[in-house]
């Protein structure tokens, strides 16, 4: 049974961390969460000044870029109560990267090891802070699920993005073959070995196929871009979307246009 | 003449060439997964398996804070028992010493156990300049010295290669160095393995020098361990007359009492074995029972580079399982030659910098030849957290200046991104200028290696923060 | 300038390794699943693991009638000093002595070795040779093709740890898990290889 919030009861102050791919090229995904937590009776706010959370820095060695950018980051979300992220590897950057950012600013490590116990990337939110499966959703199509490395093994949701998946009405959800290996987008992996990259990513697109789902969904849109390129430069029509962007549809809005409807849903 | 890797590409460009060839993908994909499911069946079957990792680990991290006094009581009870200590700074002396010591004996053909330390310092090479043939005996090691090749895995030298490339180098070369291969030989491995079986039993019978590496060096007793599968090594370690043992100084551990843990994880993680077939352990000299003079030559050649760096040197904590070559998705597709060195995969990507430093742009560019997926750490039997390590070294790469363009590229983003109206001004013009780009375009530059294999995705009209700040998120 | 030694020592020096921690030891001292005590389980698992590797096992109450099964068709076979001459009344074959020293050349050409030895450990089916009393040097128990080892059930221990606390480091070990093999080529098992092809392992009460 989706899970109302009593009446009266003051909400923790939720802010969305959105993260900037997300904001520039997958707006879908931010109000696809938006869309769902106030469906569940989150009052989500959106802190204007938020920008990257400096992951593509701190992977390629950046660290200075990466203080600065945690520095930002604290300044922005300081104040929030709790901080939901639609993607596990930014999720991650507080609590993994920022204290080695922040080494030698003693000020911006105490800020940060304050703050990253408070960033929660959404689907841990979902199931763990909410305590919410069954979230009221409906998608009537074939989907199979790519755990993302950052997922698997940095935030650790384990079975959270399967238990959530499978409450959703009318999907049927097909597993994914070799399912835990890297799509072989890294961040600037996939531009400094476009080769390896490419072969990575070139088995993982095979293995959506074999799946024959409609649908790849991920907690991660970088990855998503990454394996939904191969799949669109292929020429198969798999569509790549974000567990959020799932979890958020219900039967008002009906089956996903332009993918096929399974035949049990119809 | 032997191979070397010297003067190799840098990752990018080496792992490219790899990638494109598919018989040697195909042949290292078949490897590693076979030898991944293997690998997790035994593991799983300990419930205290990450209980002896955590033992491992901290063991190996005793060594190395007090490695001066481990080593000087090694040497102490190797020497009480007969044998003879050396030291090597580098790869030239640690070759050096070994030359000489062969030359003293008038030996010009010797066999060796396979050791990735000699092939590290180059040693069968240096031999080779001085007239002495080191004949490897390990069957992969002697796949790849017959096929005048490189190692490609720290287990198993001829991973890339599959049995029918196997029998054709046994067949070419085995007769040009001794005992040719049997008549109608054919690609079965059991067939194979008959074929090295004999080639190289006149050499063990007739060897008065071996030259080991070891798996463990006992600080407390002065024993040395080698761990094998074909009993190649026990016939080098047994059957000459001089034994020479080349040895990284990390290689120590304290206490006889520890062997329990490494013997336990070591073959369970490195070929899905409970024990490996041998294992030899061996105190100097012993009278009427093998070798009658014991040499240990204990090499730095960068180790103690490795062990200044805070974060890296738990890179020394490496027992050479190869777990995490055979986890690797990007060892997976490149084999390990790509990596420019006897150590590839994963520890190669941290292990080759630490011992050599930065300034090569070969070596700089190992730290990025990873996602950072992580699957290496979690099959660490000594719990290297590699992207700890990977991510570290980037950080000394960037500092260092190596990557002017990028560093220049980078830092206007992040600029940029933590200056609220500039970043709003960012993502306004990708907006409104993104939706008119073509999706399936070639990007100049370094980016191009992106959309050779993938389109873009479509740069969406309105930004998030855009539709936010129209409808205040307002959904309906 | 100054020697290898005094150098490679001033680094490791240098390198300013802060202390470590002693390390834990929780992991178990008995095969997972066995309670130590429990001699019959133990014995099992170590015939059942040993018959994994394609190893021989004979579980005797008189050794003289196993041990002349276990050496089969061999015709020749190191005996070392220290072994029950009893153990071989039933074999017709020829035994043949290790004293004064066999040369390689004359081991290679003899079929088996019989051996008693210093501890097994049943978790992985592994027999320890120490070079003690019946057991002689290592090059004897290299060389011939056929490897038959008699183990008192006392010897076994359940795991590694006990075994590994009741050895002596200063002695030559040999550990042996199952006859030689290799994986070098595509990571496929193959049995036999340098070492002895075939283990047979004779089990006293």
């Amino acid at each position: 049974m989706m899970r109302s919030m009593p009446p009266n009861v003051p909400r923790p102050r939720t802010a969305l961390f959105v993260t900037c791919l997300n904001d520039t090229l997958f707006p879908g995904t931010g109000r696809a969460a938006v869309a769902l937590l106030r469906r569940l009776g989150v009052e989500v706010d959106f802190p204007p000044g938020q920008s990257c959370c400096g992951q593509m820095h701190f992977n390629t060695g950046y660290r200075k870029r990466t203080a600065e950018l945690a520095r930002h980051f604290v300044d922005t979300f300081g104040d929030y109560e709790e901080i939901v992220v639609p993607s596990a590897s930014c999720a991650g950057m507080p609590a993994e990267a920022y204290p080695l950012a922040a080494a030698g600013d003693p000020g911006l490590a105490r800020a940060v090891a304050e703050l990253a116990p408070r960033v929660v990337e959404l689907t841990e939110y979902l199931t763990d802070r909410l305590g919410v499966e069954e979230v009221g959703a409906y998608f009537p199509h074939r989907v199979t699920y790519h755990p993302t490395c950052h997922s698997l093994r940095a935030t650790r949701l384990g079975d959270r993005p399967y238990r959530l998946l499978r409450a959703v009405r009318g999907i049927d959800f097909v597993e994914l073959p070799a399912q835990e290996e890297c799509c072989g987008f890294g961040g600037t992996f996939s531009v400094k070995n476009p080769a390896v990259s490419g072969a990575m990513n070139g088995d993982k697109a095979r293995h959506v196929l074999e799946t024959g789902a409609s649908v790849l969904a991920a907690v991660d849109n970088s990855c998503l871009m990454n394996i939904g390129g191969r799949l669109d430069r292929d020429g198969h029509p798999v569509r790549t979307v974000h567990l959020v962007e799932i979890l958020a549809r219900t039967e008002q809005d009906g089956p996903l246009p332009g993918v096929p409807v399974v035949e049990e849903a119809r | 003449m032997t191979r070397s890797f010297l003067g190799w590409p840098a990752f990018p460009a080496a792992a490219e060439r790899e990638v494109g060839n598919r018989q040697l993908r195909e042949n290292v994909r078949r490897a590693t997964h076979t030898i991944r499911g293997k690998r997790a069946v035994l593991a799983a079957e300990r419930p205290d398996w990450d209980a002896l990792r955590d033992s491992a680990a901290a063991i190996k991290d005793q060594v190395l804070a007090d490695l001066e006094t481990q080593l000087l009581r090694a040497e102490e009870k190797v020497t009480a028992a007969g044998g003879t200590v050396h030291w090597a700074r580098d790869a030239a002396e640690a070759n050096r010493i070994v030359t000489e010591l062969v030359r003293a004996t008038g030996e010009t053909e010797i066999v060796k156990v396979k050791s990735m330390l000699t092939e590290e310092i180059g040693l069968d090479a240096a031999l080779e300049a001085a007239g002495i043939n080191a004949r490897e005996t390990d069957l992969a090691a002697t796949i790849v010295q017959l096929g005048d090749d490189l190692p490609s895995h720290v287990v198993v030298p001829a991973l890339h290669r599959n049995r029918s490339e196997i029998r054709d180098i046994f067949v070419r070369e085995m007769g040009r160095h001794g005992r040719p291969a049997p008549d109608g030989l054919t690609d079965d491995p059991a067939e194979l393995a008959e074929a090295a079986r004999l080639h190289l039993r006149e050499k063990f019978l007739g060897a008065k020098v071996a030259v080991s590496g070891a798996n463990f060096l006992v600080a407390e007793t002065g024993t040395l361990v080698v761990v094998e599968s074909e009993g190649n090594g026990r016939m080098c370690l047994t059957l000459a007359d001089t034994l020479i043992s080349v040895v990284g100084i990390e290689k120590t551990v304290p206490s006889w009492q520890d062997l329990e843990v490494f013997l336990q994880l070591l073959a369970r993680n490195a070929t899905g074995e409970r024990m490996a077939p041998y294992t030899s352990t061996w105190t100097g000299t012993t009278d009427g029972d093998g070798p009658r003079t014991f040499h240990l030559v204990l090499v730095d050649n960068g180790r103690t580079r490795a062990l200044a760096d805070p974060t890296g040197r738990q890179a020394l904590r490496c027992i050479r399982c190869g777990a995490c070559m055979n986890t690797c998705p990007v060892y997976e597709r490149t084999g390990g030659h790509a990596y420019g060195s006897v150590y590839p995969g994963p520890i190669g990507a941290i292990l080759n910098p630490l011992l050599k430093g930065l300034d090569d742009p070969q070596t700089a560019s190992l730290p990025y030849a990873s996602t950072l997926c992580g699957a290496c750490n979690e099959v660490c039997p000594v719990r290297i957290r590699f992207t700890d390590v990977l991510l570290d070294l980037r950080a000394q790469v960037a500092d260092g200046g190596q990557h002017p363009v990028e560093r220049a590229a980078l830092g206007a983003v992040g600029g940029v991104m933590a200056h609220q109206a500039a970043w709003k001004a960012a993502v306004k013009t990708a907006t409104t200028a993104g939706p008119l780009l073509p999706r399936r375009i070639k990007l100049p530059g370094a980016l191009g290696g992106w959309t050779d294999s993938r389109t873009l995705p479509a740069i969406p009209k309105e930004s998030f923060r855009g539709w936010w700040k129209r409808t205040q998120g307002d959904t309906k | 300038m100054t020697d290898a030694r005094t150098e490679i020592l001033r680094r490791i020096r240098a390198a300013a390794v802060p202390p470590a921690a002693a390390p834990p030891r929780h992991y178990l001292r008995h095969a997972p699943g066995l309670a130590e005590d429990d001699r019959p389980a133990v014995l099992a698992l170590f015939a059942e693991r040993l018959a994994e590797y394609g190893a021989t096992v004979l579980p005797a109450e008189d050794p003289a009638t196993a041990v002349a099964e276990a050496l089969g068709d061999a015709r020749t076979a190191v005996v070392p000093a220290g072994l029950p001459a009893e153990w071989t009344a039933r074999w017709d074959g020829e035994a043949r002595s290790d004293r004064p020293p066999l040369t390689h050349a004359r081991l290679d050409a003899t079929d088996a070795v019989l051996t008693t030895c210093a501890a097994a450990v049943a978790d992985s089916g592994t027999l320890i040779l120490d070079g003690g009393p019946g057991q002689g040097r290592r090059a004897a128990t290299l060389l011939p093709d056929l490897h038959v080892c008699v183990v008192r059930a006392a010897q076994v221990h359940s795991a590694l740890p006990g075994a590994l606390a009741g050895l002596d480091p200063r002695r030559p070990l040999t550990f042996v898990s199952g006859p030689s093999a290799t994986a070098d080529i595509e990571m496929i098992r193959v049995k036999g290889v340098h070492g002895p092809r075939r283990l047979a392992v004779v089990l006293l009460p």
